[in-house]
C-alpha cells in the first residue's frame, strides 16, 4: 500500500499546477496518470490564456463581466471574481517558470483577440500555448518532490466514514492493483469529450474522474452545458483555433458571405462560441453551407502571420482536410469541445464528499455557467488547480490517516476478474461508437425534447448491452483492451448526467440550445442542475446562482 | 480502398516471448491515417493489438511509431500517401532505440531519465521580477520552435548514435538542453554547457540528420546540437575531443584547402598523448597494409591561398 498526504488523479495543467502547490505547502503528494504528464489533453488547448493585467490599462472587472456575459449567467460570481482576480499573478508565474509567451514591439507580453470579450486580454505562445505551458509545468514537477505514477489508471475511490481516504489503481505497465492511501484526493482528469463522437477531445478524455466522483456520491453540476467548438475540421473533428479568428480570419458561408453580420452585428466572428456555433448551424441547415460545413477564410492575413501564429493549425488543416488555410479556405463546421459541467466544487475545489476536490475541466466551479469563453479554460485549471491543492495540503494537517489496507483493491480485483472471464458478448467499441453518435445526434448545438428523450432510452439500451461486454486480451501487461473498456463504464454514467440535466432544463441557455423552448427563463432556471446518486439512482436538486453585481441581461454580441 | 497492415506484434506473456508478424486487410479511406487503420484494428477486429495514442492531432506525441522502416506519428500519416496500385502493404514496427513491452508499445523510462539528466527547468540566480520578463518577440519565438517538441522518441528512434551507444543523451535531451541555455530568463548555462561538454553529451552526435528528417514538429534536434556545440566552445570548453578536432578541421582546410586524414586525428588528439596515439597506431598500421594511408605531409592543392583569403574575408576565426 501507499501512503501520502495529498493523491492528485490528472497530471494536466490543472493537476500539475495542484500537485505543486501541495508540495509546496508541505504535503507528500503523487500524481496518478494514465499518460505520461506531457501527453495530457492540457496540450491541445491552442489560442491562449486570459488574464487583465493591470499595468496595460485592463481591469478584472471587465474580464469578470465578459466571462459572465459569456456564460449566460449561469456562472458563479464570486467564483468569476476569484479567476479573474488572480489571473494576472498565475500568467506571470507561468511567465517566470519558463512560457516563452510571444511578445509585444516593447518586449512584454503579447496579446491576441479572443472570442466574447470586448478587450485583447489573450496571452499565447504561437498557436500551442496548452503545449507550452504543459511542458513547463511538468519541468516544474520534475524539479520538485511531487512523485508521479506514470500510466497508472484509477479504478475507484476509497470511501470510509463518508470522506474520500484514498484510491485504487492500476499500474498498465503490470496490470497489479495497488491501494493508495491519503487523506485527501483532487481529480483533474479533464473532460468527457469521447462521450461525444465526434469530438475535439484525445482519446483519453473519457470523464473517469467525474464518474468516480459520481460513483462516490459527489453531486455532478451542469453537465448539460456542453461547448461546441465552432471551427472543428469535418473528417477527424480536429480543433481550428479561435485564434485563427481572434487573428482575423472570416466565416463565410456558400455565398461568400461572412454571415455573422446577421447574427453578431458587433462582435461578428468573435462573439461567444455558443452564439457562433449556433450561427453556422442555421446557416448549414438552412442550404448555405458546403457538405455541412462553413468556411473558414484566413488567406488575408498573410503566409508570414499565419506562419508565426497559427502554424500548427496550418499544418492541421493540410495534414486532415487537405487544405492551406494561407491559399484556401478550409471548411469547417461545430464540433463537440469542452463540458462546461462537472464536478460541483467551491471556490477552493472542495467538492460535497469531505476529502475529495476537483479542479480544472473535471470541476464545476463554476465559472463557465452555460458557454465558456476561449481562453478561460486554460485559466481556470491554472487558478483553481492551485487552490485545490493549496486548500487540500491544509486540510489534511487537520486529518489522520484513515484504517485501510489492501483488501480495499479486492473488490476491484475481482470486479475485473468477472470481466476477463465473460466469454461472450460484444466489445466496447461498438457500444462506444453508438454512443457517441446518439450524443452528437441528441445533445449538439440545438436540442428538443424528442431527441433527448431518445438520447435517454438510447443510454438504456447502451447499459444494457455494456452489462455483458466482453475484453478481448485477457493478458495483465498494458491491457488497453481492458483500459477502454473500463473507460466506457465512465463515459454511460458521465452521458446520464449530461441527459438527466439537459431534460431537467427547461429553457434555452448558453450551448443549452432547444428549439421547443427557445428563451432563457430567468425566474425559473437561474439556477444549477445538480445530479447525484442515491442508493444507485440519481438525483436532481437545484443550486442559486450566486450573483455579486451583475444582473442577468439581454445577450447581445 | 483496402491495406495490408502488416505489424510487429509481441506478447510479452506468451510462452516463447518471440516478436512476430500479423498482417491485417482493413477497409480505410482516402483521409485515413495509420493511427485510424489502427485504430479500426483494435475496435473491429483484435482488441489485443497494443499502441498508444491519445490527441490525433500532432500535439501529445503519443502515437510515434515506424512506418515502413522510419519514425512517424501514426495520427498524421496518410495511408494513401503510401500504398500504389501495385504495392497496398505497410510496415508498422515499434519505434527504435527502446526496450520493447508489448506490441507497439515501447519503454520510455530511458527517454525520461535523458530528459531529465539535463536539469530540464528554468534555474534563476536572483528572484524574478514583479512582472514578465522583459524579452524580444524573436528570442521567444526562437524559443517557441524548440520547445514545440512533443517528445514523442521519433528521434531517440532513429538516432544512429544511440543505435551503437545508449549511454548517448540523444537528440531530444539535447534539444531540450538548448531550450534552457538559448532561454534569457535562465542564469545556469555555464553549469549546463560543462556538463553538456562531458562524454555522452553534444560532442557524441555524428551529424547523421536523421533527427532532423524524423522531427514531425520541426524542431531539428540536430540543428540545436551543433549550436549548442557553438555555445560550448565560444564559452571557453575548447578542451574537448570534439571541440579541438572542430577547430583543426577548420586550421586544416583553412590553410591547405584540402583535409589532411593523417593529421586530422593525430592534431585533434595531440601527438603526445600517447595512450590515444597508441589505440591510433592498429588502425594506422591496417591503413599501411591496404595502401590506404594518408600522406603524412601537408600537400596544399593550388590555389589554397585563395581559401584562406576566402576563410580571413568571411572573418570566421
Amino acid at each position: 500500500m501507499f501512503d501520502f498526504d495529498v493523491i492528485v488523479m490528472g497530471a494536466g495543467l490543472a493537476g500539475m499546477r495542484a500537485a505543486l502547490a501541495a508540495s509546496q505547502n508541505g504535503s507528500k503528494v503523487a500524481v496518478i496518470t494514465k499518460v505520461y504528464p506531457v501527453r495530457s489533453h492540457s496540450n491541445a488547448a491552442q489560442g491562449g490564456i486570459n488574464a487583465a493585467l493591470t499595468d496595460r490599462g485592463d481591469s478584472w472587472e471587465d474580464h469578470a463581466f465578459d466571462t459572465i456575459k459569456g456564460s449566460d449567467y449561469l456562472a458563479d460570481q464570486d467564483a468569476v471574481e476569484v479567476m479573474a482576480k488572480e489571473a494576472g499573478s498565475e500568467v506571470i508565474n507561468m511567465e517566470h517558470m519558463g512560457a516563452a509567451f510571444n511578445r509585444d514591439d516593447q518586449g512584454k507580453l503579447g496579446v491576441r483577440a479572443f472570442g466574447g470579450q470586448r478587450e485583447a486580454r489573450t496571452f499565447f505562445v504561437a498557436d500551442f500555448t496548452g503545449q507550452a505551458l504543459l511542458h513547463v509545468l511538468h519541468e516544474q514537477v520534475l524539479s520538485s518532490g511531487v512523485q508521479v505514477f506514470e500510466e497508472w489508471f484509477v479504478t475507484t475511490l476509497i470511501m470510509e466514514e463518508e470522506k474520500c481516504v484514498g484510491l485504487v489503481a492500476m499500474d498498465m505497465r503490470t496490470g497489479e492493483l495497488h491501494v493508495m492511501r491519503s487523506k485527501a484526493v483532487i481529480i483533474a482528469s479533464g473532460g468527457v469529450g469521447r462521450v461525444f463522437e465526434p469530438s475535439t477531445n484525445a482519446l483519453i478524455c473519457t470523464g473517469d474522474g467525474i464518474a468516480l466522483a459520481y460513483r462516490a456520491g459527489a453531486g455532478i453540476m451542469d453537465m448539460e452545458m456542453v461547448q461546441y467548438h465552432p471551427t472543428t475540421l469535418k473528417n477527424n473533428g480536429a480543433l481550428m483555433s479561435e485564434a485563427a479568428r481572434g487573428e482575423g480570419a472570416y466565416l463565410l458561408n456558400s455565398e461568400g458571405e461572412r454571415f455573422m453580420e446577421r447574427y453578431a452585428p458587433n462582435m461578428m466572428e468573435l462573439a461567444s462560441r455558443d452564439v457562433v456555433s449556433r450561427s453556422e448551424q442555421t446557416e448549414i441547415n438552412e442550404g448555405r453551407g458546403i457538405d455541412g460545413c462553413v468556411l473558414l477564410d484566413a488567406r488575408h492575413l498573410g503566409e508570414k502571420l499565419i506562419n508565426e501564429r497559427l502554424s500548427q493549425i496550418r499544418q492541421l488543416g493540410i495534414d486532415f482536410a487537405g487544405k492551406d488555410m494561407a491559399t484556401d479556405p478550409v471548411p469547417i463546421r461545430p464540433g463537440m469541445h469542452y463540458i462546461m459541467g462537472g464536478i460541483k466544487t467551491d471556490i477552493d475545489g472542495q467538492t460535497s464528499v469531505p476529502g475529495l476536490y476537483a479542479a480544472g475541466e473535471t470541476a464545476c466551479v463554476s465559472v463557465h455557467g452555460g458557454n465558456r469563453l476561449g481562453a478561460n479554460s486554460l485559466l481556470d485549471t491554472l487558478v483553481f488547480g492551485r487552490r485545490s491543492g493549496e486548500h487540500a495540503s491544509e486540510w489534511v494537517k487537520t486529518q489522520a490517516s484513515a484504517s485501510i489496507d489492501d483488501t480495499h483493491a479486492d473488490r476491484c480485483v475481482d470486479g475485473i476478474k468477472n470481466l476477463l472471464d465473460r466469454k461472450t458478448g460484444e466489445m466496447f467499441g461498438q457500444i462506444r461508437l453508438d454512443l457517441g453518435q446518439s450524443m452528437n445526434k441528441h445533445l449538439a448545438v440545438y436540442r428538443d425534447q424528442k431527441g433527448m428523450e431518445q438520447a435517454k432510452s438510447d443510454l438504456a439500451e447502451l447499459k444494457r448491452r455494456y452489462s455483458s461486454v466482453i475484453v478481448q486480451d485477457k493478458n495483465k501487461i498494458f491491457n488497453t483492451n481492458l483500459i477502454f473498456t473500463l473507460e466506457l463504464g465512465f463515459m454511460l454514467d458521465c452521458a446520464e448526467t449530461t441527459i438527466i440535466g439537459a431534460l431537467e432544463r427547461k429553457e434555452s441557455r448558453g450551448a443549452h440550445t432547444r428549439t421547443d423552448m427557445p428563451d432563457r427563463d430567468d425566474e425559473n432556471w437561474l439556477k444549477h442542475i445538480v445530479v447525484s446518486q442515491n442508493e444507485g439512482k440519481p438525483k436532481v436538486d437545484y443550486v442559486p446562482v450566486n450573483i455579486t453585481k451583475w444582473q442577468p441581461q439581454e445577450r447581445k454580441y | 480502398m483496402d491495406v495490408d497492415l502488416n505489424i510487429a506484434r509481441f506478447d510479452p506473456e506468451s510462452d516463447e516471448k518471440k516478436p512476430y508478424r500479423q498482417e491485417f486487410n482493413i477497409e480505410v479511406d482516402e483521409t485515413s491515417t495509420i493511427l485510424d487503420g489502427l485504430i479500426k484494428i483494435r475496435e473491429e477486429v483484435d482488441g489485443t493489438l497494443g499502441l498508444r495514442c491519445s490527441c490525433r492531432s500532432a500535439i501529445c506525441g503519443s502515437c510515434a511509431m515506424r512506418v515502413n522502416g522510419q519514425a512517424v506519428l501514426a495520427c498524421n500519416t496518410k495511408i494513401a500517401d503510401l500504398v500504389s496500385d501495385k504495392n497496398k502493404s505497410i510496415d508498422v514496427e515499434p519505434i527504435g532505440n527502446m526496450k520493447l513491452i508489448k506490441d507497439l508499445i515501447v519503454e520510455f523510462d530511458i527517454h525520461w531519465q535523458k530528459i531529465k539528466a539535463i536539469d530540464p527547468w528554468v534555474k534563476t540566480d536572483v528572484p524574478p521580477p514583479a512582472a514578465e520578463y522583459i524579452a524580444s518577440n524573436e528570442s521567444m519565438v526562437e524559443l517557441a520552435g524548440v520547445m514545440g517538441c512533443i517528445q514523442c522518441g521519433a528521434c531517440v528512434s532513429d538516432c544512429t548514435v544511440l543505435a551503437v551507444d545508449e549511454t548517448f543523451l540523444g537528440p531530444a535531451a539535447l534539444a531540450k538542453a538548448y531550450r534552457f541555455i538559448a532561454d534569457p530568463r535562465d542564469d545556469a548555462n555555464d553549469q549546463r554547457l560543462k556538463d553538456l561538454n562531458e562524454p555522452s553529451g553534444i560532442w557524441d552526435c555524428t551529424r547523421c540528420m536523421q533527427c532532423v528528417e524524423v522531427c514531425p514538429k520541426g524542431v531539428d534536434p540536430m540543428g540545436r546540437i551543433m549550436k549548442l556545440r557553438d555555445f560550448a566552445m565560444e564559452a571557453g570548453y575548447q578542451n574537448t575531443t570534439g571541440a579541438r578536432h572542430a577547430e583543426v578541421f577548420f586550421d586544416i582546410i583553412k590553410n591547405n584547402g584540402v583535409l589532411n586524414e593523417f593529421w586530422l586525428p593525430v592534431k585533434t588528439f595531440g601527438m603526445f598523448n600517447i595512450p590515444e596515439m597508441l589505440k591510433l597506431a592498429p588502425i594506422g598500421l591496417k591503413a599501411i597494409m591496404r595502401g590506404k594511408m594518408p600522406p603524412i605531409f601537408y600537400e596544399k592543392i593550388p590555389g589554397s591561398k585563395n581559401i584562406t583569403k576566402l576563410f580571413e574575408k568571411t572573418k570566421v576565426l
